[in-house]
């Protein structure tokens, strides 16, 4: 059954990479709910890039990393931190697209092995 | 040396610790006690402010709070003979803010008849430095930022540097047992001994890059609390003091991709460490071991330049709207007000920004959609910047008048539209930074742009 990201993430936040570029880490509990992720495909460039409505070539990386059971994206900041009509100088509350995005049940993932 | 144990105590100097964690971190009989003081991540203000002539680089309430910090500190390192080394000193790392920190080591010391060897390291650049290099084509944009022109050098109002473990270390050779620097590379201050005894400088950087943010590596974590890291040959240790938490797989290895881009890659001076190979372990119920760090050195050495402009003064108003009807009237309250706005300060025009933040409809992710209206009540935050404060205040007075006393089909309550809970109602908030430079710069010496004063306490 499809779900919602953060019914199978333990972690999902953001946070500037200086303060030029906002990122984005979801972070599993376990290999299974990880795999699951990363083999719905659903986690892709377009899909932040949807999702944050912003340019494709604004996102500048995105990365699973599965030493931490993690996935990380990066984007850039439409407005550097703490400047004039900034409105997240530590862009901690930048995570909210994340939390509904859906994830498909491994069973029909596009790439299953 | 088997092992060297480093103590973080706080993800910043002034967020506080637990006197518990310390005695707790200083039972485990630490080799140095490391500290973090600050950052880029509350913004340029810092960096780009410029005391006025009665004012120092930091507010009183910030040195109090270092100064509450840095007794427990400095009173526990040297009761142990061990070195105290403290990084991006008052919170930017430019000299006026590296002067702020000795001022506080000095009362302390005068306070308790402390005596001992101390370093400054500097971390500010000259100018006519930089200049140089772009000339030599040996500046380059880090990042989503455009390339460095002579003209944004000027207009910065200071310029640092991020050191790397080499000046610290430089500093440890010559015996210095209390060391304050500016701007540092965060991990610094916490892998330089481990790395000047001969400790693995991948695992020595990794570890360095965990601590350096206090028990926030922990569960529940924090900001204001302790880590303690031990290194040997082949891995590290995390273990927070506190026995109200634990460092687990997942809080380790989430910590590894904290406020950083490229998962695999832990970007620093001098090169990166790869943590493709890491492994992450939890040995018992409250530690997490780590293995397979490993350093890739850069054959060139690039250092990370921070720079802020001024942008202009801003003020602002806060208020909120409980009305219902008003409710269905925020975009027109505010196209309203950018007109009424732009038609008065029309002689401004290109020289000021006026922004609203709409709490309780996006206001902390506007790009987003806001249809919905809100049911209960928003709260606006006007935002005017312009080149000085009192156009700003008057930007931002014009706007908060048009939209209080506007007129829309169905108005009930015609008093007013907003709702202010402070006279006066508009508040000068002083001047706005950007940064303006965030660029690496090329050095043949890993020291060169840090000087280093050793001197008796």
């Amino acid at each position: 059954m499809a779900t919602a990201l953060k019914n199978i993430a333990q972690i999902i936040r953001s946070k500037n990479a200086g303060p030029f570029e906002l990122t984005l880490d979801v972070l599993f509990s376990n290999r299974e709910d990880f795999e699951r992720a990363q083999k719905s495909g659903v986690l892709s460039a377009q899909t932040i890039a949807e999702l944050y409505q912003v340019e494709i070539e604004d996102v500048l990386s995105v990365h699973f990393f599965a030493p931490a059971w993690a996935f990380k994206a990066t984007i850039v900041r439409k407005i550097s931190s703490g400047t004039a009509g900034d409105f997240d100088v530590f862009g901690a509350q930048q995570h909210a697209p994340l939390l509904d995005l859906e994830i498909p049940a491994l069973d029909h993932a596009p790439d299953k092995m | 040396m088997e092992e060297i144990r480093v103590l973080s105590p706080t993800a910043i100097l002034g967020y506080g610790f637990p006197q518990a964690s310390l005695d707790e971190g200083m039972r485990r009989k630490p080799h140095v006690i490391a500290v973090d003081g600050g950052s880029t991540d509350a913004g340029p203000y810092y960096l780009g402010f410029e005391p006025g002539q009665n004012e120092s680089g930091q507010s009183g309430a910030f040195l109090e709070s270092l100064s509450r910090d840095t007794e427990p500190l400095l009173l526990a390192a040297l009761e142990a003979k061990i070195p105290l080394i403290i990084g991006s000193a008052g919170f930017a790392g430019g000299n006026i803010h590296l002067m702020g920190m000795l001022s506080v080591i000095q009362t302390i010391a005068a306070k308790h008849g402390l005596h001992f060897k101390m370093a400054t390291i500097t971390a500010e650049v000259d100018k006519a430095h930089v200049h140089q290099r772009l000339q030599e084509n040996r500046v380059r944009p880090l990042g989503p930022v455009d390339q460095l022109q002579p003209e944004d050098i000027d207009a910065s109002i200071r310029i640092v540097g991020q050191m790397g473990v080499e000046p610290f270390i430089d500093a440890l050779e010559q015996g210095a047992q209390v060391i304050v620097a500016g701007r540092a590379n965060d991990p610094s201050m916490f892998a330089a001994l481990p790395i000047l005894h001969g400790f693995d400088r991948g695992l020595a950087l990794h570890m360095a890059k965990i601590l350096e943010c206090g028990a926030i590596a922990a569960e529940p974590g924090s900001g204001s609390d302790a880590l303690l890291g031990t290194i040997r040959h082949d891995s590290f240790i995390l273990e927070p003091l506190n026995p109200e938490r634990r460092c687990t797989r997942t809080s380790v290895a989430a910590h590894s991709l904290y406020e950083k881009s490229d998962p695999y890659k832990l970007l620093g001076p001098g090169g990166y460490v790869d943590l493709s190979a890491s492994r992450f372990e939890e040995i018992n119920e409250r530690s997490v071991m780590v293995n397979g760090s490993r350093f890739v050195k850069d054959p060139e050495c690039w250092i990370k330049l921070e720079g802020a402009s001024l942008v202009g003064y801003r003020t602002i108003a806060v208020s909120g709207i409980h009305d219902p009807v008003g409710l269905t009237q925020i975009d027109h309250f505010i196209e309203s007000a950018h007109e009424a706005v732009n038609d008065k300060f029309s002689d401004l025009r290109g020289k000021f920004q006026l922004h609203f933040h709409v709490y309780g409809r996006n206001g902390v992710m506007p790009e987003f959609d806001a249809s919905v209206i809100p049911q209960n009540e928003v709260g606006i935050v006007i935002e005017a910047v312009a080149e000085s404060q009192a156009q700003a205040t008057s930007i931002c007075a014009h706007a908060r008048t048009v939209i209080l006393h506007l007129g829309f089909p169905g108005r009930v309550s015609t008093a007013g539209n907003l709702a202010f809970p402070f006279s006066p109602l508009d508040i000068p908030a002083g001047p706005v930074y950007r940064f303006n430079m965030y660029h690496l710069i090329q050095e043949d010496d890993p020291c060169a742009l840090f000087n280093t004063n050793v001197f008796e306490v």
